[in-house]
């Protein structure tokens, strides 16, 4: 991070101004020229293949168990594994790095997880005349067969302008976790409706105060309710296009619950990943609207809430009144493919194998699959798992109802709501009043990242 | 980054070093100014042997990436001569204003309570006469400056957070009860400052007693046979000495405090971006240069930043009179 040091050059450019100006004169004299090649069958210019060669793979600490995976199914292909942090918690690191290399114009990765899933809006974007990262997957390179074979929607956040740029690993849809043996003894029938789940959590907070109905300390808060609420926050309309209207009745409605339900103490404002989070409702939990992820990463983990097997049911996406119920997603991880990789063929092996393969995503993915075959056989070997205290089948319900009016902007919206509503909820300011801060900060973000904000 | 522990702990970055010893060798040789010409003239060839390594380094690592930025800065992302886009790319920014207004903030007040405690504790320390005391108390006050930047402010994440904190008590008694109640957007400067503080007083506070052992002894024993109590003597006799060493902590923490970026990325990261990731322009630069992929924005944030350094510095060198060379 010591690229740029203003502070040395503030002691030293004064001495040397004059011999700076000269040399500032000799550097302008030269530039990089980058010129992209003749287009391949795949939809881009290739490198010189060599199909011995071994690939360069990028994963975070989780997906190593992938890589090993595929190394046990293909001994013949050489991989070479980096760990890096997957690109979490708005680190960018793939994007970072990916611009480092751009600049030098070589040392690009074969293939690269990311945890996130708005990486296909800049790595399909060549920088500064080069190449974009991304591979184009739909033209060949993946099979057809293999690409419909993923569930409805779960290649939304690899598609830029009708073209495929990345495999999406899992899926995070959102759905209605609760605690079955609470709900039971307290009597309580579990809500459908937004309406009912915001009643019975101002019930909660009287009869059975302590308890709560869900958490909106997370920089995913937006995610779980909003969008599964149809506010239009993140309508990624094109390519750099996005609609924002954070004060339609939809965001309006999900803001006053919150509101409400903050004020009455039956939604937590901490983090569920908090060690506070963990000491005050360890067996508190009644009600948790979340991602599927959150059934490994909360529920049934020994370090988080450490749930007894048997009590998590998992309930479908709330609706709200009559309306179809929608889901949101939190996540869930893409793989991608370089355009720059000597060795496509074993890089696209490599990105088929660990998103549809059963030795990785059934066997030994901890998330729900996004290949809907491989879904359907984690789903049963959950259920066989004995853990949940009901079927799963609301997991794969909630797969295909992600609405799609919520985009995958090369921002992170979740980076936006941390910085300007975080610090409301904390400060126990309203959220439905704010709506249009809110708004403002997503349009200022959208267009300094170079979108056109209707 | 702040780089605190460049300028004070002992020998982590050659450039600096250098600079410190050149004020003091000033001072030694002006207050014994008969003693210079009496230098060997083998003395003088040994000079530049000496000075090389700083002058490399100082190309490597301070000119030539500078001169990188202020190219990189004028031109477009093809090349071109682009003498304004980029400067009124990021003024344009939405953020710009906001992570400069944090920067004055988090600088106003670091610095005035840097020049006011450091002086303050550096003549209380140095009035103690009974010496294990003095040398004690100055360790004491040193050893937050020897930890590296970086884990110091990791240190503090957990101080700043009332479940994990020794202080967690004094943090509930004050209302916060929680990690995301500490950093509220209003407080980050005063945290920040207090950070800063922490980790960088202790070697001033050290350098300024130095500076206090360099007043003549007759001066004070001067003084004190013609009445003055310790109050009068720090006022009129301690403080117009220390001016030029003043400047000089002021002028380094000034370009250090501009720099603010490791306690804020930080904390960004340990708040899961409650403290947003550009609430500095060092941070913006890298945001520019990282995530909107435009280094030649990024050059241009840092040669604004560069400027307001340069123009600040020089206004302490001339109040402080740190370049005049009569005697102190």
């Amino acid at each position: 991070m010591n690229l740029i040091h203003p502070r040395r050059l503030a002691r030293r450019f004064g001495v040397l101004g004059v011999a700076g100006t000269l040399a500032v004169a000799a550097l302008a004299g030269c530039s990089n020229d980058k010129t992209s090649g003749a287009t391949g069958s795949y939809g881009f210019h290739e490198a010189k293949q060599d199909k011995n060669s071994a690939i360069t793979v990028w994963v975070d600490a989780s997906r190593v168990a992938a890589v090993k995976a595929f190394q046990a199914a293909n001994p013949s292909i050489k991989v070479k594994t980096v760990t890096y942090d997957g690109s979490s918690n708005g680190s960018n690191s793939f994007k970072t790095k990916m611009a480092l290399y751009d600049r030098a114009g070589k040392g690009w990765p074969d293939v690269v997880f990311s945890s996130q899933n708005n990486d296909a809006s800049w790595a399909t974007r060549g920088t500064g005349g080069g190449q974009a990262f991304a591979a184009r997957l739909d033209k060949g390179l993946i099979p057809s067969s293999t690409l419909s074979g993923f569930a409805q929607g779960a290649l939304n956040p690899c598609t830029v302008s009708g073209g495929v740029y990345c495999l999406r690993n899992d899926l995070s849809q959102t759905v209605l976790w609760y605690n079955d043996t609470l709900l039971k003894q307290f009597g309580y029938t579990l809500p459908t409706t937004w309406e009912d789940y915001q009643a019975l959590g101002e019930k909660v907070a009287k009869e059975h105060p302590g308890y709560i109905v869900g958490s909106v300390g997370d920089t995913f808060t937006p995610e779980v309710l909003m969008w599964a609420s149809k506010c239009q926050a993140n309508d990624v309309t094109g390519p750099r296009a996005v609609t924002v209207n954070t004060e339609s009745p939809e965001c309006k409605r999900m803001a006053a619950l919150i509101d409400k339900l903050v004020a009455d103490k039956s939604l937590t404002t901490l983090s569920v990943f908090t060690p506070d989070f963990v000491k005050q409702y360890t067996g508190k939990v009644l009600l948790m609207p979340g991602p599927a992820w959150y059934a490994g990463a909360i529920f049934n983990n020994k370090e988080s809430l450490n749930v007894p097997p048997g009590q998590i049911g998992v309930g479908a996406p709330l609706a709200w009144g009559s309306d179809a119920a929608v889901a949101g997603n939190v996540g869930g991880g893409t793989w991608f493919i370089s355009s720059h990789s000597a060795n496509l063929a074993a890089a696209a092996k490599f990105a088929e194998f660990v998103t549809t393969a059963d030795a990785y995503q059934v066997d030994v993915a901890p998330g729900y699959p996004a290949y809907a075959a491989a879904a359907a056989k984690w789903v049963a070997k959950q259920q066989g798992s004995g853990y949940f205290a009901t079927d799963m089948s609301a997991l794969t319900t909630a797969a295909g109802q992600v609405w799609d009016g919520w985009g995958y902007p090369s921002y992170s919206q979740e980076a936006i709501w941390a910085k300007t509503m975080t610090p409301l909820l904390t400060a126990g300011k309203s959220i439905e009043d704010n709506l249009g801060a809110w708004g403002t900060a997503i349009k200022d973000q959208a267009q300094v990242a170079g979108y056109k904000v209707q | 980054m702040i780089d605190l522990t460049s300028v004070q702990s002992a020998g982590s970055e050659t450039p600096n070093r250098p600079a410190a010893g050149r004020v003091r060798e000033d001072q030694v040789a002006s207050s014994r100014p008969r003693r210079r010409p009496k230098r060997a003239a083998g003395v003088r060839s040994i000079g530049p042997f000496f000075v090389a390594p700083y002058v490399l380094f100082t190309l490597a690592f301070g000119v030539i990436p500078g001169l990188y930025a202020i190219y990189l800065a004028v031109t477009d992302a093809q090349g071109g001569f682009a003498p304004t886009a980029n400067f009124t790319t990021v003024m344009g920014d939405f953020r710009f204003f906001a992570a400069a207004r944090h920067v004055a903030l988090f600088v106003g007040i670091w610095v005035v309570s840097l020049l006011v405690l450091v002086v303050f504790f550096a003549i209380v320390v140095h009035a103690i006469r009974v010496r294990w005391l003095s040398a004690s108390a100055r360790l004491f006050f040193y050893i937050p400056g020897a930890l590296a930047g970086a884990s110091s402010v990791m240190l503090w994440l957990f101080v700043l957070d009332p479940v994990a904190s020794p202080v967690g008590p004094l943090l509930r008694a004050l209302g916060f009860d929680s990690f995301p109640s500490v950093i509220q957007p209003t407080h980050l400067p005063v945290i920040f400052a207090i950070i800063a503080f922490w980790t960088g007083a202790g070697g001033w506070i050290v350098v300024m007693y130095g500076a206090l052992n360099n007043i003549p002894d007759e001066l004070m024993e001067a003084a004190r046979i013609d009445g003055a109590n310790p109050v009068q003597i720090a006022l009129h006799i301690q403080l117009p000495l220390l001016r030029k060493w003043i400047a000089y902590m002021a002028v380094l923490s000034l370009a250090a405090g501009t720099q603010l970026f490791v306690e804020p990325s930080l904390l960004s990261q340990a708040s899961n971006g409650v403290v947003p990731n550009d609430y500095s322009l060092n941070q913006l630069a890298y945001q520019y240069a990282f995530d909107l992929n435009d280094f030649n924005g990024s050059a241009a944030i840092s040669v604004l930043l560069l400027l307001v350094a340069l123009v600040l510095s020089a206004v302490f060198v001339a109040k402080g009179g740190l370049f005049e060379t009569e005697d102190v």
